[in-house]
């Protein structure tokens, strides 16, 4: 829509943002994203060891990440990993959202509260229980393992966003769609899916990165073969003091804001339009 | 937009509409009683049915149940005397419009139009002509790649009655559609739907609470109350001859004598004794014990000597309400002073409030009703 103002724009403008709200707004966000930044300028550094303020300045942690292999496996597993829980968590998160958002009584909150339940478990008690149960499925240091309980995690992240979406659904639509000859999964892909795909790309994002900077899980099931990038870090630090984890996390915490940014960027360019 | 309509007159009605019959249909949700209680219905092909009643009395789910929305309790429900009781909703080939409109959000006016037709896989090309061609019958070409939140509500109504139908459906199933838009565009979208309805010549079931819509549009009328059928038959029907006391005061207004019927077949209230013309008692009146006598307003006279086929009653009148085309008296009739009202055309003597006259009307003109 295209209006022209004729007044000066100050005249519109209601209630302006007080400049000390703004003020604690900087302060905690600075207070949120700061521990995150040093390790930008870490990764840069010449020296072997940890040091705070970082000396010199040389891309070798970078090339180090890039070139071992060990790093690098780490890497592809956990971006595979991730992905394909992602992908499972959000199948069955969907799915189990519509489900629910259908239901109601006593039944509907029991299964609504008992997917919620990994979120408030401690992560230990979660990791002991999956160590425990995968040991006898001989899941332990597989792909198949990591996934599964990954995506455990995973759904309840998708549960919440896609049941956020699906209060602006009107199920109308549904009625409307099937009086105009659409079979129900025709009408799920043509009517539903559209409309709360929001829902459904912010739970995957989500799920993605859970499994993503899953560590405590991810130590009981590790195996020689197969170990994700979180634990290669713990690793890094705790057996071998190498400085390579400030060049991994780095680029983790790039990407990951990216991804993030290019989402919020595409959704709210879809929503203007 | 133009309001002149400029389409040719159509030859005779094309009547190509599918048959509906609902035989015995009970819909029952556990409650008190039945949402939709043993309602036999038969829609003929081409008619324009209108299911009225007050809000709560099953129309919606009677209209869900054809549908195929709901799952019926009991009874069956026939398309052309094919059944289609466990047929489900997107193979019964019906157009729906609601009252919300329920367009597609995401899609354009075009899409949303050419959505059924994606469904049952027409060729491009001949989607492109037939929303064209169902976007001018609805008068609203050239905004095919608007999308539905960019539109007025009368214009969103237009695009979801396009929408119903563009695939020529068996039927078009209408619920409410009126009922969130202003007054004036009412009138508008109820002149709209008339015509489309005698161009395209199918079969549509509408329901409505307001009996004004429900007599403009109907060729029938089927008047719901509690979850039953109290009356079906068309608008005249309804209100000349209604057959109980819930019709006769659902449409219009009425004058309302709870009478006793006498051993000897006379029909007493208070002092007077009724006469009665056997053709005004209605078949359900006849057949039971309660029932009343009612006279519409507008067959009340209060003046001139009472003639000899005539009810009359002493009245006392409470006040004058002028009404623009005529004057109403409102009424107080009898010993107790029921309630009524008796229509003053442009030529009747001036009547003031408290001035006691004589209430009567030509017997033929009252109806004797079921109260029950
Ligand atoms: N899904 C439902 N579950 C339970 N009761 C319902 C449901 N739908 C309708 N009813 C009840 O059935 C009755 C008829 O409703 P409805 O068909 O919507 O009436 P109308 O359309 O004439 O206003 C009402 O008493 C309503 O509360
Ligand atoms: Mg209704």
């Amino acid at each position: 829509m295209t209006v022209t103002l004729e007044k000066p724009r100050r005249a519109t403008k209601v209630d302006p943002i007080p400049w000390w709200l703004k003020l604690v707004g900087l302060a905690v966000a600075l207070y949120f994203v700061l521990p995150t930044l040093f390790v930008i300028p870490m990764s840069f550094s010449t020296a072997t060891t940890f040091q705070f303020p970082p000396r010199g300045f040389s891309l070798r942690l970078y090339q180090n990440f890039f070139t071992n292999p060990v790093w690098l496996d780490a890497l592809r597993n956990s971006v595979l990993i991730a992905l394909l829980a992602a992908l499972l968590a959000t199948v069955v998160g969907t799915a189990a959202a519509i489900g629910l958002h259908n239901l109601t009584g006593r039944l509907a909150r029991f299964a609504r509260t008992l997917l919620m339940v990994s979120i408030v478990t401690p992560a230990i008690v979660l990791a002991v229980a999956v160590y425990i149960s995968f040991l006898q499925w001989r899941l332990v240091g597989t792909l198949g393992g990591y996934v599964l309980a990954h995506a455990a995690i995973g759904v309840p992240f998708v549960l919440i966003s896609v049941t956020g979406a699906l209060g602006g659904f009107d199920p109308k639509l549904l009625r409307a769609s099937a009086s105009l000859g659409a079979p129900p999964l025709r009408a799920f892909l043509t009517v539903t899916m559209p409309l709360i795909s929001r829902g459904i790309v912010t739970g995957a994002v989500f799920a993605f990165v859970t499994s993503f900077d899953e560590v405590v899980i991810a130590l009981f099931l590790r195996s020689p073969a197969l170990q994700t990038l979180p634990v290669q870090m713990y690793n890094s630090v705790t057996v071998e003091i190498d400085p390579t984890i400030a060049a991994s996390s780095s680029v983790v915490v790039t990407a990951v804001t990216t991804i993030c940014l290019v989402l919020q960027f595409v959704g709210g360019r879809r929503r203007n339009r | 937009m133009p309001t002149l309509i400029s389409h040719t007159e159509p030859t005779a009605p094309a009547r190509t509409g599918t048959q509906i019959r609902l035989a015995g249909v009970t819909k029952d949700y556990g409650l008190a009683a039945p949402a939709v209680d043993d309602v036999s219905l038969t829609i003929e092909p081409g008619e324009f049915m209108t299911l009225l009643g007050p809000s709560g009395s099953g129309k919606t789910t009677t209209l869900n149940l054809i549908a195929g929305f709901e799952t019926l309790t009991a009874g069956s429900i026939a398309f052309d005397g094919t059944d289609v009781s466990n047929l489900p909703p997107h193979k019964r080939n019906l157009g729906m419009l609601f009252q919300n409109y329920a367009l597609f959000p995401h899609l354009t006016v075009a899409q949303n139009v050419a959505y059924p037709l994606r469904e049952r896989k027409l060729a491009k090309p001949e989607i492109a002509r037939k929303v064209a061609e169902v976007l001018e019958l609805v008068q609203l070409t050239g905004r095919d790649n608007h999308h539905p939140a960019q539109l007025s509500g009368g214009q969103q109504q237009r695009v979801a009655l396009a929408r119903a139908i563009v695939f020529g459906p068996n039927a078009l199933l209408l619920d409410e559609p009126l009922g969130a838009l202003d007054r004036n565009l009412r009138g508008t979208l109820q002149a709209e739907i008339h015509r489309i309805h005698r161009e395209v010549g199918t079969t549509f079931v509408f329901v409505t609470h307001d009996q004004e819509e429900a007599m403009n549009l109907s060729d029938r009328i089927a008047l719901f109350n509690n979850g039953r059928i109290e009356q079906v038959g068309t608008p005249e029907d309804l209100y000349q001859r209604p057959e109980t006391l819930f019709t006769a005061t659902f449409l219009g207004d009425s004058n309302v004598f709870d009478a006793s019927p006498a051993p000897d077949g006379t029909f007493a209230w208070e002092d007077n004794i009724w006469t009665v013309d056997r053709s005004t008692v209605s078949a359900r009146a006849a057949a039971g014990d309660h029932v009343a006598l009612v006279v519409r307003p507008e067959d009340v006279r209060l003046e001139g000597a009472v003639p000899a086929d005539a009810n009359a009653v002493t009245a006392t009148i409470r006040d004058i309400e002028y009404m623009g085309a005529y004057r109403t008296a409102v009424l107080a009739l009898g010993h107790d002073g029921v309630a009524g009202r008796a229509r003053l055309d442009a030529l009747a003597a001036d009547f003031r409030p408290g001035q006691a006259v004589t209430a009567w009307w030509p017997v033929a003109r009252q109806h004797i009703v079921a109260t029950l």
